[in-house]
């Protein structure tokens, strides 16, 4: 049976981890073996957080092998940059933020962000989907849930039903969130069935 | 009933089924979530931190050999802490069970070394148990204490990073009481050397059972091949990379790993031309097997010491494929390493340390970043408490001006012996302490400063400024971290006093919960004021960017407060915001 595996990239504070974590009960929820594994530096904040989760029939290790990922999730666009070659050059979607963060510890970063990186991986012939979910998540009342929004187009990828989803969601949310993430996950999965269809 | 938990969570999980009364233990990546998850959530294990590994190892033999199960925990260097006592405890063995956990980072992912801490077992004479997921993390803690009663013995579980912060499914249990061992005062078994002599042959008779006990035992497990042409011994998170990348092939998992089975393994290898031998970190099992006279094995020349494994690894060292490579060609892919946190007080101390240009001599803590741009201003670190006698040692080559620096749980940890030796032996140290009342870097949990324990009840706060006075240190300063002048002026006095000195920076870390929690107004700049000279940008405050107009702007959301931009701003452009309440 297929194995998904799905690498979570962003900034330590931005909710990568979270998502991933959402992702991965959602697959408990449905009945796979499941397991994830985060890997970050020294100290997470501020650095670059991954979070690798992969499901299935029998899952063994945590760890995703680069070029086997059925999705890269990218919550910004220089970290969707430096996880993409996880990513299966086949089959696989990167999904990203279009958002930018410039790293505050590296001197000059303005100058030498790379903000080209979306066209880059699509001139590779990787199947990118860009989506403004920080944007739609300002929109909804709240910038931090841009996580959920691309949660929400990620489910449009994973063969997991949206009650399951949403029973994952309704769980793991306090409950004063819980209104306006059920919003951003399904303006994300409204905007991910869109692009699909253009796509098609 | 299944739960979706952490290689950590489930040794708490197995700690708490088992009837654990008593556990201790001090931070250190990657154990630190096994104490975390205990104070949070299984109270009745009854969970300290305390003030360094060896304490911690000390107060587990304590309530052990008075009758407890008992846990301990700490990181691979944390057991080089508590050796002193590590090394001695077989010779008396234990009462109740007693298991110490080894949390070893290969990759070093969050250390000051790589160290296989199965050799320092072998030195201790000390079974180790090696779980392969978080099932086994549950698993194992558990079956480990009924090990250590079985054979009078601590027993170290020897986790790694991968597996300690892996999470998977594991099913659990409800907690048993386990009715606390009757201890009898006995001082043959638990006192003074010369009753060792009597004990050290005991100490060869448990070693001797547990290596017959794991020739039969349920940790180790042989899994049969589809041919005899490739074997694989493994064990723990290394199992998983080989299920994944050799599916078909005979594997004996070792969960035990020390003492070996040397009759289990020489049959295994006996049936396959060649036996690989995948473990992380040293060639602890391959030694073993090779002195046993088992020569069809490959193990360190083709899969390596340094760093952690993966299914890539593996695929890559045994020709299966080489798994893509960062995009970097064609692209900058610039670094985002770690920074100091928005408001933290460690900013204004090492802007302070660049600024006198003095020799410093560091610790280990958030503030090893002070060695990083923008700031490079730490040119030593080892270990914890390194930081007191590195410079007393500088000091005496001729290097005059070297400041000390440290945090405040490694003060606690280990700086006092040192800032004692500094007076003593008439050194004219001066010594920082950033007094940010916790253990920053492995999540901000409570120590002796904070005046709260690990279950957040309250507790007496250590006073340092007492503390170094009866050290004999006369110079004694405190000052507000965020006061960057005053940082500045007392740090600099302190260095041409002529004899030893503490400067205390005080100033909460930013991320305790309280502290979180708390409202605080945010700076902003007024565009008319700013000249765009960009001093604030020097204050490296990950809070403020700059505008399409190249103006600096403060994230409002982010801001803690701490005024340092403000103070820094020649137009007086930034000030408390307006409409907050
Ligand atoms: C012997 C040992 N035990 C534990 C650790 C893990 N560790 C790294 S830094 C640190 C403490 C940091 O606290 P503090 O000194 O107060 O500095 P802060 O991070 O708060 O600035 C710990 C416990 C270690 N590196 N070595």
């Amino acid at each position: 049976m297929k194995i998904y595996s799905l690498m979570f990239a962003g900034v330590g504070g931005q909710g990568s981890l979270l998502i991933a974590e959402l992702t991965s009960l959602a697959a408990v929820q449905a009945g796979y073996d499941t397991k994830q594994t985060e890997v970050h530096g020294v100290s997470q904040r501020g650095g670059s957080v991954e979070t690798h989760v992969r499901f299935g029939e029998k899952i063994h290790s945590p760890i995703v092998t680069p070029g086997e990922a059925h999705a890269v999730v990218g919550l910004e666009k220089l970290e969707a940059l430096r996880f993409a070659h996880f990513i299966d050059p086949q089959n696989g979607t990167i999904l990203v933020n279009d958002y930018e963060l410039v790293p505050a510890s590296v001197l000059n970063a303005e100058k030498i962000y790379p903000h080209e990186s979306i066209e880059f991986l699509k001139s590779k012939g990787l199947r990118v989907i860009s989506l403004p979910a920080s944007q739609t998540a300002r929109d909804l009342g709240d910038a931090r849930m841009a996580n959920v929004v691309l949660l929400g187009a990620l489910s449009n990828l994973l063969p997991i039903e949206r009650e399951v989803w949403d029973k994952t969601l309704r769980l793991r949310i306090p409950a004063k969130y819980l209104e306006g993430n059920l919003q951003a996950f399904e303006a994300g999965a409204k905007e991910m069935t869109e692009r699909m269809k253009a796509e098609a | 009933m299944r739960e979706f938990l952490l290689g950590n969570e489930a040794i708490a999980r197995g700690a708490w089924e088992a009837g654990v009364k008593f556990v201790s233990g001090y931070p250190g990546t990657p154990s630190t979530e096994i104490i975390e998850t205990l104070a949070t959530r299984y109270p009745e294990t009854n969970p300290r931190w305390t003030a360094n590994e060896k304490v911690a190892f000390e107060e587990g033999m304590g309530a052990a050999i008075g009758g407890l199960r008992t846990l301990v925990t700490m990181k691979h260097v944390g057991l080089n802490v508590a050796a002193d006592a590590f090394m001695v405890f077989p010779y008396s063995g234990t009462n109740g069970g007693f298991v110490v956990i080894s949390a070893d980072d290969p990759g070093m992912h969050s250390s000051q070394n790589e160290q296989d801490n199965r050799y320092l077992a072998r030195v201790a004479k000390v079974p180790v148990l090696e779980p392969s997921d978080a099932q086994e993390c549950r698993d194992f803690m558990m079956a480990g204490l009924n090990l250590s009663e079985q054979f009078h013995s601590p027993v170290m579980l020897r986790t790694t990073t991968r597996l300690a912060h892996h999470k998977g499914l594991v099913e659990v249990g409800e907690r048993t009481e386990v009715a606390t061992r009757e201890f009898n005062r006995d001082p043959q078994r638990f006192s003074v050397p010369i009753y060792r002599l009597l004990r050290r042959p005991e100490v060869e008779k448990t070693l001797t059972a547990l290596a017959e006990y794991a020739e039969t035992c349920p940790f180790n497990r042989i899994e049969e091949g589809r041919d005899n042409k490739i074997g694989v011994v493994t064990s723990g998170i290394s199992y998983q990379y080989v299920k994944e990348v050799l599916p078909h092939v005979g594997v004996l998992r070792l969960g035990i790993t020390y003492p070996l089975p040397a009759n289990l393994l020489r049959d295994f290898c006996s049936k396959y031309e060649t036996v690989y031998v995948i473990e992380e970190g040293e060639p602890f099992i391959e030694e073993f097997m090779r002195a046993a006279g088992i020569a069809n094995i490959t193990g360190k020349e083709l899969f390596g010491v340094i760093g952690e494994y993966s299914p890539a690894r593996l695929r890559k060292t045994l020709g299966m494929g080489n798994p893509p490579a960062p995009f970097t060609e064609g692209i900058k892919l610039i670094p985002r390493p770690p920074m100091f946190c928005i408001g933290c007080g460690h900013r204004t101390v090492f802007a302070a340390l660049r600024q006198l240009r003095v020799t410093v001599s560091g610790d280990i803590g958030c503030y090893t970043m002070g060695a990083l741009p923008p700031y490079e201003a730490e040119h030593t670190t080892f270990c914890m408490g390194a930081s007191i006698g590195v410079a007393v040692g500088l000091e005496q080559a001729g290097h005059e001006n070297t400041v000390a620096i440290i945090g405040d749980s490694t003060f606690v940890h280990a700086g006092i012996p040192p800032l004692i030796d500094a007076v003593y032996n008439k050194s004219r140290l001066t010594l920082i302490i950033l007094d940010n009342s916790a253990t920053g870097m492995t999540g901000s949990q409570p120590n002796p400063i904070s005046g709260k324990d690990a279950m957040g009840e309250e507790t007496p706060k250590l006073d340092l400024e007492a503390l170094s006075r009866a050290s004999g240190v006369q110079n004694v300063a405190v000052v507000d971290t965020w006061d960057r002048k005053e940082v500045v002026n007392v740090i600099r006095r302190a260095v041409s006093f002529k004899g030893p000195s503490v400067v205390i920076a005080r100033g909460p870390c930013q991320q305790l919960p309280e502290i979180k929690r708390s409202l605080r107004i945010p700076f902003f700049i007024h565009e008319d004021l700013c000249t765009q000279c960009d001093a604030c940008f020097k204050v490296w405050c990950p809070a403020i960017t700059r505008t399409e107009n190249n103006f600096p702007v403060i994230a409002a959301n982010e801001c803690t407060s701490c005024t340092v931009c403000a103070q820094v701003c020649p137009t007086d452009a930034i000030k408390l915001a307006e409409g907050f309440a």
